[in-house]
């Protein structure tokens, strides 16, 4: 069975590409319409910005290619980000597989004083934790569902970098804490979509790459 | 709740690990690859490669280890020294990097920093900072591996390269480097809660009660540590089991 990685003008596609070596599994990367059409599971990866990623997507005609996919589809990232209806990403339309809207995380001010800003604030009892955007780093994820998610541990920890987070709704099905409690996964149908890195969240990562791959 | 990070530090030289004290007397501490590799099993949160030499010898970062690194390694990793360009960037990622750093070239024209961030986005460019504290009290930026004293403000570097696009700082105490003796804190808190980018502290890590200072008191996002690790001092099951203990957000191993 092919697996298809989608090659479009987002980075990091070579690291997805490895992590599958690593795990025993060979991909191809390809913006051609008949091999990403006709593949057996397709990887829709990406780090960047929306806008450009989509009109790089409609020039290509991919846009419509990747909703009208009946196999099964992991969004990875500003891949999820794009699956859903719309990014505040430079105003930008998505594909609305998801019809989640993709927003920016806004710090906490602390309402009054803005936070911890000023230097002059104590560290002890747990002060207000000051939450940087984009949030880089590890994250954990519960209240998981469905079997991409298979044989994982409650409370996984998984690599996040983002600046945009898709609210909860009904096709969350991992969710995640940061400023507010977020999809980290979304599902509907043959449709899949992580917010984190799999390909750079060591062995949870890879526990979820292999489920994908076995669904 | 996001995590605090554990990073080892590699320090690349003629491909193979190095680690001086105060950035001199190295020592030999084997295969990155391998190394990286271990460390990633033993629940290092990132890793960071650095090619000391690179700058004051003008080589290129080796881009065949990068890939075999991002061949081998399943956790996210930064390479730096001496990334002069947008196309020393370019390869680098294309090689399987997640993050660059960049120091002394970045300092000599800022605009790079802006040029990066605006190619490959912030979430990837990581500012390296080499500081130290003079007599005056005064924390001054430093070039070259820390061999070039500047007389710009360490505080105010950082917030420029911010506002130009780095996403990450990634801060050396030239004080507290290889002193084992803990962590500057007081200049990472001030960058720590005043910038909006996350802080890798760096230099001094000796005890594990060292790192809970530098997230407690200091707030840094992240520690950066070298010889404690390659020379098992400190091991990283050990330490985050620790710093669980302390009720510090940390990814169990």
């Amino acid at each position: 069975m092919d697996l298809v990685i989608i090659k479009y003008n987002a980075g990091n596609i070579q690291s997805v590409l490895y992590a599958l070596e690593r795990i025993g599994v060979n991909a191809l990367v390809t913006d051609d319409y008949e091999k990403i059409k006709s593949a057996g599971k397709v990887i829709f990866p990406g780090v960047g910005e929306a806008s450009s990623a989509m009109r790089y997507l409609k020039e290509h005609k991919l846009d419509t290619l990747i909703k009208d996919l009946q196999q099964p589809v992991l969004g990875i990232c500003l891949g999820m980000q794009l699956m859903c209806a719309y990014s505040e990403e430079n105003d930008t339309t998505c594909l609305n597989i998801f019809d989640e809207h993709v927003r920016k995380f806004i710090p906490p001010t602390g309402g009054e004083q803005g936070g911890a800003v000023g230097g002059h604030s104590h560290a002890g009892e747990d002060a207000v934790e000051r939450l940087k955007v984009p949030q880089i780093g590890w994250n954990n994820i519960f209240n998981l569902k469905t079997d991409l998610f298979k044989e994982l541990p409650v409370n996984s920890y998984c690599y996040f970098v983002h600046g945009y987070y898709a609210a909860l709704g009904e096709h969350t099905i991992a969710t995640a804490d940061y400023i507010q409690p977020y999809s980290a996964a979304l599902h509907k149908g043959n449709f899949y979509g992580v917010q984190f890195h799999p390909e750079k969240s060591a062995k949870a990562g890879e526990q979820i790459l292999k489920n994908f791959l076995n669904l | 709740m996001l995590c605090k990070r554990i990073i080892p530090c590699l320090d690349i030289k003629d491909g193979r690990t190095v680690k001086g004290t105060n950035f001199v007397n190295l020592r030999d501490a084997g295969d990155p690859v391998e190394l990286g590799a271990l460390y990633a099993q033993q629940g290092a949160d990132e890793l960071v490669f650095l090619d000391i030499t690179a700058t004051v010898e003008k080589r290129k970062t080796l881009r065949e280890l990068v890939n075999r690194i991002a061949h081998h390694i399943n956790i996210p990793f930064t390479v730096g020294g001496g990334i002069s360009s947008v196309d020393d960037v370019s390869a680098l990622l294309q090689n399987g990097a997640d993050k660059i750093s960049v120091n002394t070239a970045a300092f000599k024209d800022p605009q790079l920093i802006h040029d990066l961030a605006r190619e490959f986005g912030s979430q990837c460019v990581v500012l390296a900072i080499d500081t130290r504290q003079e007599e005056d009290g005064e924390w001054y930026v430093y070039l070259n591996g820390g061999r070039t004293k500047t007389d710009a403000r360490c505080f105010d570097w950082a917030k420029q390269a911010v506002e130009l696009g780095a996403g990450e700082i990634l801060l050396t105490s030239m004080n507290h480097d290889g002193t084992k003796a803990g962590f500057a804190l007081d200049i990472t808190r001030k960058l720590a809660t005043q910038l909006p980018v996350p802080v890798i502290a760096s230099g001094g890590g000796g005890a594990m009660e060292h790192f809970v200072d530098v997230f407690e008191q200091a707030q840094a996002d992240a520690a950066l540590a070298a010889s404690i690790f390659h020379f098992k001092e400190i091991a990283i099951p050990e330490l985050k089991g620790y710093l669980q203990g302390k009720n510090i957000e940390i990814r169990p191993v």
